[in-house]
C-alpha cells in the first residue's frame, strides 16, 4: 500500500497548511487561551476564503454541493486543520464548514426542505442526541428514552447528556427507543425542534474543556409528529452506528494534526533550550522522547489512512477506523505528554497550547467510543472471520 | 454538582476588596447598589492577574457598586453558563453584556 500523496494532494495540503499558519495561528495569539471561537467578521473573512479555495463544506457530499474530494484527501485535510491552539475540537475555527448532520442525507425529501437543505445553507443547526445518563458506549442497552406511538404523533419521554450544541440548536437527531424488548432493533431516529413543548436544555455540563460545554437534555412527553421518524421505526441504530464509525476517521485525524505539531515545537525548543552548557537536542533523554512520538505519529496515521483507503474504495472499515481512533487517540496523548515534558514547566502554562492539548487529548480516548470499545469492534471482526 | 446561579453575597467594590482577590481564573458578576446585574465578565488566561486584574479594571471604570466571584478553571463555559441562566431568569442579558448578543446564546431551562 502506497501512502505517498499526489500531486494534487500534496498541492492542497500545502494550501490548507499557509491557511493554518498565515491565518488561523495569527488570530488565535488575540483570542483567550481557551476559546473556540471568532468574532463573527472573522468568521465570515476565513469562510470566504476556504470558499475561494474550492475547499468549503468538506465532508458534504458533491450532489448536495460539497467540494468533490475524496475521504483519504479530506483525511490528509484533517490532519493540518487541527494544528493550532483550538484546533482538536475546534479545527480552523469551522471555517472549512462541517458535514452538517450526515445522517439527514438519509432523510426524506420532506424532511430534507425542513431540515438537511436549511443546514447546508446556514440557516438552521441541529444536534445529535444519543448518549444518555445510563451510558453511552452501548446504545442498544443505554438508551431509555421512550417514544410511544399516540395518533400521528410520538411522544418522547426520557433525557440525554453530554450533547453538544443543543442549547443553540434549531433541532436535534435523537434517539429512543420504541420497542423496550428488542435492543438494538428497538431504537427509532427522531427529528425534534427545539422549540418543541416539554424539551428542555436543563443545564450545562463542564468537562475539561473551557470554551466548549455539553448539555443535559430532558424530554417530558414532547410531541413529535411521525413525518419526523427518520429512516424507518425500530432501525434508528444502524442510523447511529454508521455516523459513529465513519466519524472515527476525521476524529483520528484530528488527534495526529495535533500530535504533529506537538512534536515540531518539542524539536524546535528541543535545539533551542540548554541545560547544563548543551541543548536538549543533545541529550539521550529527549532524543528517547522524540523517537518514541514518531512511533506513534507514523504508526497513527498508517492506520488512519489505511481505514480512509478502505472507506474510499467502498470496503467493510469497521475495524480499520477503531483500531485508527484508538492508536490516534492513545498516541497522540502520548505525544502531547512528552512534549509538555520537554518544555518542562512552560508546557503546563497557558503561554503554549500544549496544556490545552493535554486536557482536550484525554477526552479523544472517551469520546466517539473509548479505547475499550474500539477493542470490542475489532475483536469482534477478528472473531467473526479468518485472520489476515 | 455546583449551582448554576452564581449566588454568593455581593461584596462592595473597593480597591482593598479587589486587592484581596487572589490571581485565579474565573468568572464574577458587576452589579449596582441595589443588587441588579450590570455585566457579567470572565477573567481568563490571558489576563495578568485573573480575577484581581478584572475587577480593578472595573474599579476604575467606576463600572459597579458590588461584585461577586466564582474561581473556576472552567471560566469560559461557567460565562456562557451563567449569560444563559440570566437570560432564562429575566428574559435578557445584563446591560454591559449586549455585544454578547452579536453572536447565538444557548436556550437553558435549569428549572
Amino acid at each position: 500500500m502506497d501512502f505517498d500523496m499526489t500531486h494534487e494532494q500534496s498541492l492542497i495540503v500545502e494550501q490548507v497548511r499557509r491557511f493554518v499558519r498565515e491565518e488561523i495561528v495569527p488570530l488565535e495569539a488575540k483570542l483567550d487561551p481557551d476559546a473556540s471561537r471568532l468574532e463573527p467578521e472573522d468568521q465570515a473573512r476565513l469562510v470566504s476564503m476556504t470558499r475561494a479555495m474550492g475547499l468549503y463544506g468538506l465532508g458534504i457530499p458533491p450532489e448536495f454541493g460539497g467540494p468533490d474530494i475524496d475521504i483519504v484527501t479530506q483525511t490528509l485535510i484533517a490532519m493540518e486543520t487541527s494544528q493550532h491552539r483550538a484546533g482538536l475540537y475546534s479545527p480552523c475555527f469551522g471555517a472549512f464548514g462541517g458535514a452538517g448532520l450526515a445522517q439527514l442525507y438519509e432523510a426524506n425529501d420532506d424532511q430534507k426542505d425542513r431540515y438537511l437543505y436549511p443546514v447546508l445553507r446556514g440557516e438552521k443547526r441541529g444536534f445529535f442526541g444519543l448518549t444518555e445518563p445510563s451510558g453511552g458506549s452501548d446504545p442498544a442497552r443505554a438508551i431509555r428514552t421512550k417514544a410511544v406511538r399516540d395518533g400521528d404523533d410520538w411522544v418522547i419521554t426520557g433525557s440525554k447528556i453530554f450533547i453538544s450544541g443543543a442549547d443553540v440548536a434549531d433541532f436535534g437527531i435523537v434517539f429512543a427507543r420504541t420497542d423496550a424488548d428488542k435492543g438494538r432493533g428497538g431504537v427509532t431516529c427522531f427529528i425534534i425542534d427545539a422549540d418543541t413543548p416539554g424539551f428542555h436544555v436543563r443545564r450545562v455540563v463542564h468537562t475539561l474543556r473551557s470554551g466548549h460545554y455539553g448539555t443535559e437534555l430532558q424530554f417530558e412527553g414532547a410531541r413529535v409528529p411521525h413525518a419526523n421518524v427518520l429512516g424507518e421505526v425500530n432501525r434508528g441504530f444502524a442510523i447511529a452506528n454508521d455516523r459513529l464509525t465513519r466519524q472515527r476517521i476525521p476524529y483520528a485525524a484530528g488527534c495526529i494534526g495535533v500530535a504533529i505539531r506537538a512534536q515540531e515545537m518539542s524539536i524546535e525548543y528541543a535545539k533551542q533550550r540548554e541545560t547544563f552548557g548543551a541543548t536538549l537536542s543533545t541529550r539521550q533523554a529527549i532524543q528517547w522522547m522524540v523517537v518514541d512520538n514518531d512511533i506513534d505519529i507514523r504508526t497513527a496515521r498508517w492506520a488512519t489512512l489505511a481505514a480512509a483507503c478502505k472507506a474510499q474504495r467502498s470496503e467493510p472499515f469497521r475495524a480499520e477506523a477503531a483500531m485508527a481512533k484508538l492508536l490516534a487517540s492513545e498516541g497522540a496523548s502520548r505525544v502531547v505528554d512528552r512534549a509538555i515534558q520537554i518544555h518542562g514547566g512552560y508546557g503546563v502554562t497557558k503561554d503554549f497550547p500544549l496544556e490545552r492539548w493535554y486536557r482536550e487529548m484525554r477526552i479523544r480516548r472517551i469520546g466517539e467510543g473509548p479505547s475499550e470499545v474500539q477493542r470490542i469492534v475489532m475483536a469482534r471482526e477478528l472473531f467473526n472471520q479468518a485472520l489476515y | 454538582m455546583a449551582g448554576v446561579r452564581l449566588d454568593k453575597p455581593w461584596q462592595d467594590l473597593t480597591a482593598e476588596a479587589v486587592g484581596r482577590l487572589a490571581g485565579e481564573l474565573g468568572v464574577y458578576h458587576l452589579g449596582d447598589t441595589e443588587g441588579r446585574m450590570l455585566r457579567i465578565g470572565y477573567a481568563g488566561g490571558r489576563t495578568l492577574f485573573g480575577l484581581r486584574s478584572e475587577l480593578a479594571a472595573a474599579l476604575a471604570r467606576g463600572e459597579a457598586a458590588r461584585f461577586r466571584t466564582e474561581v473556576t478553571a472552567q471560566y469560559l463555559s461557567r460565562y456562557e453558563e451563567l449569560l444563559m441562566v440570566h437570560v432564562a431568569d429575566h428574559g435578557r442579558l445584563p446591560p454591559g453584556n449586549a455585544a454578547d448578543g452579536r453572536r447565538r446564546l444557548g436556550r437553558l431551562s435549569p428549572g
